[in-house]
């Protein structure tokens, strides 16, 4: 009884640090931006497809290839932002939408065009062999998943309050106005947002790809997810994501393990519409008051 | 006889406390002009009255029925319309349009009939095309009548909300900062616009900082500071009050 | 009233009209039928999304949900249940109906982002239902539906079909030209504008997002119960999220508040694909680009823009 729970609250917490990684990625670009990047579940994609191909077929060991195949899609990104989503700063929110729809497509296409379309498994950090944990099978892998994730929450934590750039991007989601009039550069922080959430992306497709396999379409749904993720802890609040990840990881796992694996996919939308419904500013957003 | 009154009305934003326990009223039939240091919580008032905000405490009657917490749609139909500090201009609608929506309520704004084309729904609407281009001249945008909204230029845009105001035939109109960002020239014809409305029986309540403007079309004067009545009276009473006064310029101003 | 014929009312419908009417000639084999029909039942759910996006100025990017069940209460009720197949849409219809009229009210009171993933995530929980009740629906691999037929009537071959869906959209672009032209369009408008000021001038914005919502989601139903008939069978792809951001890029592709906007962007990108099959495998590739491209650089999209630009040009 107690180790099929936690069998599933372990991989809810592995799953759930994806989406959170996928989240926090969503959050720093809104707050720089006011952009929902569609295109962020793209990026975990990247990241493991890139890392895949790195080590499989162009032979670099997986110490290379990781590295590498997340510098590479951080280009993507900053290509993103600037041949996408700068041109088209001042357009609506549908618009902005689309754009990033329609660069999600792009990059699936492109992914598909370079990689085709078959699945394919990235070799484990550490190895298959699950540990026992006291009768729970523990996916070494997971628990590479879980540890990058807590550092990079540590380091996320250390950037925001401590570095110049850090505390920058916290003024401009706060107040992009008069970020700008005390200085910041906002074109910069927003390359920056864009690059930061692709290198978060891809460590979190490099992470999890040994567990789930890698195609050009596994961005899709993570991505979605991931948005979940962020909506339920507040968007723009990358701590927020975290929590609203692993909240949503293990609500899935949960539900897969005791009521049905079918409606699965179904749990972090049913979230989202009753976060959206009760409280659309999620756990740790805060209620803004409309000026007229 | 009040058209317009406020009881002990009070509204905080987050702790801030930006109308403190206001009371006041409006006689209808005239020109009343609020004015006040900025932050007095004058366009909060107008937000209060037209239930845009609901306030913590206090009411709000007009013409003697209470008002508190209405929705702010229903106010229309209580005779209330106002204008907008900044711009509420529907942009996406030609100048005409826009007045017509004022009229929403003087008309059948039902789907079916609406999807169905009713002859009846036609003429209606030919007729209320007309009437909004006379409102278009009486506040003396003739030239603007086929005009997109987006295409006028600010003054134009401050007249074609009062313009919109009028459409839903109010009793009680208000301005809020009708002369903002206008030169004197444009002012002079906001002011000889504002008398014009008042002739028309409809009571006017603006808010507003060009002291000119105030002092020649208003009969009657409240002066809020902090969330409250300052005082009130008209222009002569209001510019010799040393309270009036040193809400403006300072303690110091009381001595000048 | 000074008759024109360059009005949208009067001149765009002889226009449309006219297209549909002279079309058949030109097409050659059954394919080509089957692209343009599909083109006008996309059309249909488009006007009523354009309503919803380009009017009112509210986002739906769940559409395809409202569609898939309206095919799939066609599909249930007349192959499962042997209901006459109008019956079987109206329905579906109202049932598709209310389900948007309950859930209108707390989604309608989200802005922008959370709006867009309100409507996301409805439309996907859809996706899965009619995925996962496989005894229902027939889950993943979808299940066959009967012929059409209006007592004893059954359409025989493309052309009558042809004829039936292009009647239903001049019917419904003549429908959503009165309503945009009433003040029942003007309200809608308005909302977009300004909800403030609209709300001043006595216009009830909640009521009439319900509405704008409840109307696009049963137009979106009617067209998916015709298109079941037509194909004769159904798939849970018909709800799915792919073709909801179809829906949407096609009403932002052909014009924010332009009726014949919707018609046009839905012309295009249903015919896109065919067009793209030349470039093979970089057929998604392509796709996406010009999605971004369109929208970087025409953002009113093509209607309008063009409208514009004729305008300004007559000046």
């Amino acid at each position: 009884m107690l180790t099929e729970f936690l069998q599933f609250l372990l991989s809810g917490v592995t799953v759930g640090a994806t989406y959170a990684l996928v989240g926090v990625g969503f959050s720093i670009i809104y707050n720089a931006s006011q952009v929902i990047n569609f295109a962020q579940g793209e990026f975990v994609m990247l990241g493991g497809m890139m890392a895949w191909f790195l080590f499989e077929r162009a032979g670099l060991p997986m110490p290379a290839a990781v590295p590498l195949a997340i510098a590479g899609t951080v280009m993507v990104g900053l290509a993103l932002e600037k041949f996408a989503i700068e041109p088209a700063r001042n357009a609506s929110i549908v618009t902005l939408i689309i754009i990033t729809i329609g660069a999600s497509i792009f990059l699936r296409g492109g992914a598909q065009l370079v990689w085709g379309r078959d699945f394919h498994a990235l070799p484990a950090l550490s190895g298959d062999a699950p540990i026992d944990l006291s009768g729970v099978a523990v996916n070494p892998q997971s628990l590479w998943v879980m540890g990058c994730t807590l550092i990079v929450i540590v380091l996320l934590h250390w950037f925001f309050s401590h570095t110049m750039t850090g505390r920058a991007m916290r003024a401009v989601a706060f107040n992009m106005l008069a970020a700008q009039l005390a200085g910041v550069n906002n074109r910069l922080i927003l390359m920056f947002s864009f690059g930061m959430s692709a290198a978060l992306g891809a460590l979190a497709g490099v992470l999890i790809a040994p567990i789930t396999l890698t195609y050009p379409d596994v961005g899709i749904m993570l991505g979605l997810k991931g948005f979940c993720a962020a909506i339920l802890g507040g968007l723009g609040y990358p701590y927020g994501a975290i929590v609203g990840g692993l909240i949503v990881g293990i609500s899935e796992a949960m539900t897969a393990g005791y009521v049905s694996s079918a409606y699965k996919d179904a749990v972090a939308f049913v979230i989202i519409l009753m976060t959206l419904f009760f409280m659309p500013n999620g756990l740790f957003g805060r209620r803004g008051i409309e000026r007229v | 006889m009040s058209l317009l009154t406020v009881d002990s009305l009070s509204k905080a934003f987050g702790g801030n406390l930006v109308i403190d326990d206001l009371s006041l009223t409006v006689r209808p039939g005239a020109v009343h002009s609020i004015i006040g240091p900025n932050g007095a919580g004058k366009t909060t008032l107008f937000n209060l009255v037209t239930g845009i905000y609901t306030p913590e405490s206090g009411r709000i009657l007009l013409d003697g029925a209470e008002t508190t917490g209405l929705a702010p749609y229903r106010m229309a139909g209580l005779g209330l319309s106002r204008t907008f500090q900044n711009l509420q201009v529907f942009f996406n609608m030609t100048a005409l349009e826009n007045v017509m929506v004022g009229m929403h309520l003087h008309c059948d704004s039902r789907f079916l009939p609406a999807m169905l084309r009713l002859p009846r729904i036609v003429r209606r609407d030919a007729e209320m095309a007309d009437e909004a281009a006379e409102l278009l001249r009486f506040v003396g945008l003739a030239d603007a009548i086929d005009a997109d909204s987006d295409a006028l230029p600010y003054g134009a845009l401050k007249r074609l909300e009062i313009a919109r105001a009028l459409a839903t035939k109010p009793r009680l109109l208000l301005l809020d900062e009708p002369a903002a960002g206008l030169n004197p020239a444009e002012t002079g014809e906001i002011d000889g616009l504002i008398q014009r409305i008042a002739e028309t029986g409809v009571t006017v309540v603006l808010v507003e900082h060009d002291m000119r403007l105030v002092m020649g079309v208003s009969e009657h004067i409240l002066v809020l500071d902090r969330g409250t009545l300052l005082a009130e009276g008209t222009g002569e009473e209001i510019r010799h009050n040393p309270d009036v006064v040193a809400a403006y310029l300072g303690e110091e101003g009381r001595y000048l | 009233m000074r008759l024109r014929l360059a009005t949208p009312r009067i001149g765009g419908m002889l226009a449309l009209a006219a297209v549909i009417a002279v079309l058949p000639l030109f097409l050659p084999n059954n394919f080509y039928f089957d692209v343009v029909i599909l083109v006008g039942l996309n059309a249909i759910v488009c006007i009523g999304l354009n309503l919803l996006v380009g009017y009112a100025g509210q986002i739906s990017l769940g559409h395809a949900g409202f569609f898939g069940l309206g095919a799939y209460a066609s599909a249930i009720l007349t192959s499962t249940y042997g209901w006459p197949p109008v019956a079987a849409l109206l329905a579906g219809a109202a049932g598709v109906g209310l389900l948007a009229f309950i859930v209108a009210r707390p989604i309608m009171k989200l802005r922008g982002h959370y709006l867009a993933m309100g409507t996301l995530g409805l439309g996907i929980i859809i996706s899965i239902v009619l995925t996962q009740e496989v005894d229902l629906t027939g889950g993943p691999d979808g299940m066959p539906v009967y012929g059409f037929s209006v007592l004893g009537w059954e359409p025989s071959g493309v052309l009558v079909w042809y004829w039936i869906v292009g009647g239903l959209l001049l019917l419904t672009v003549w429908l959503a030209l009165n309503i945009v032209e009433s003040p029942v369009g003007r309200a809608l408008r308005a909302v977009h504008g300004s909800e403030a000021a609209a709300q001043t001038m006595g216009v009830d914005v909640v009521h009439y997002k319900v509405l704008v919502f409840v109307v696009s989601a049963v137009l979106a139903s009617i067209a998916g119960s015709v298109f079941v008939h037509y194909i004769g069978f159904v798939t849970p792809s018909e709800a799915g999220f792919v073709h909801s951001i179809e829906l949407i890029t096609m009403v932002v592709l052909g014009g924010m508040a332009s009726i014949y906007g919707a018609v046009v962007g839905a012309a295009i990108l249903t015919m896109l694909p065919q067009l793209l099959t030349f470039l093979h495998d970089y057929e998604m590739l392509g796709f996406g680009a010009i999605m971004m491209g369109v929208m970087i650089f025409l953002p009113k999209g093509l209607v309008p823009t063009t409208a514009r630009l004729i305008r300004d040009r007559a000046r």
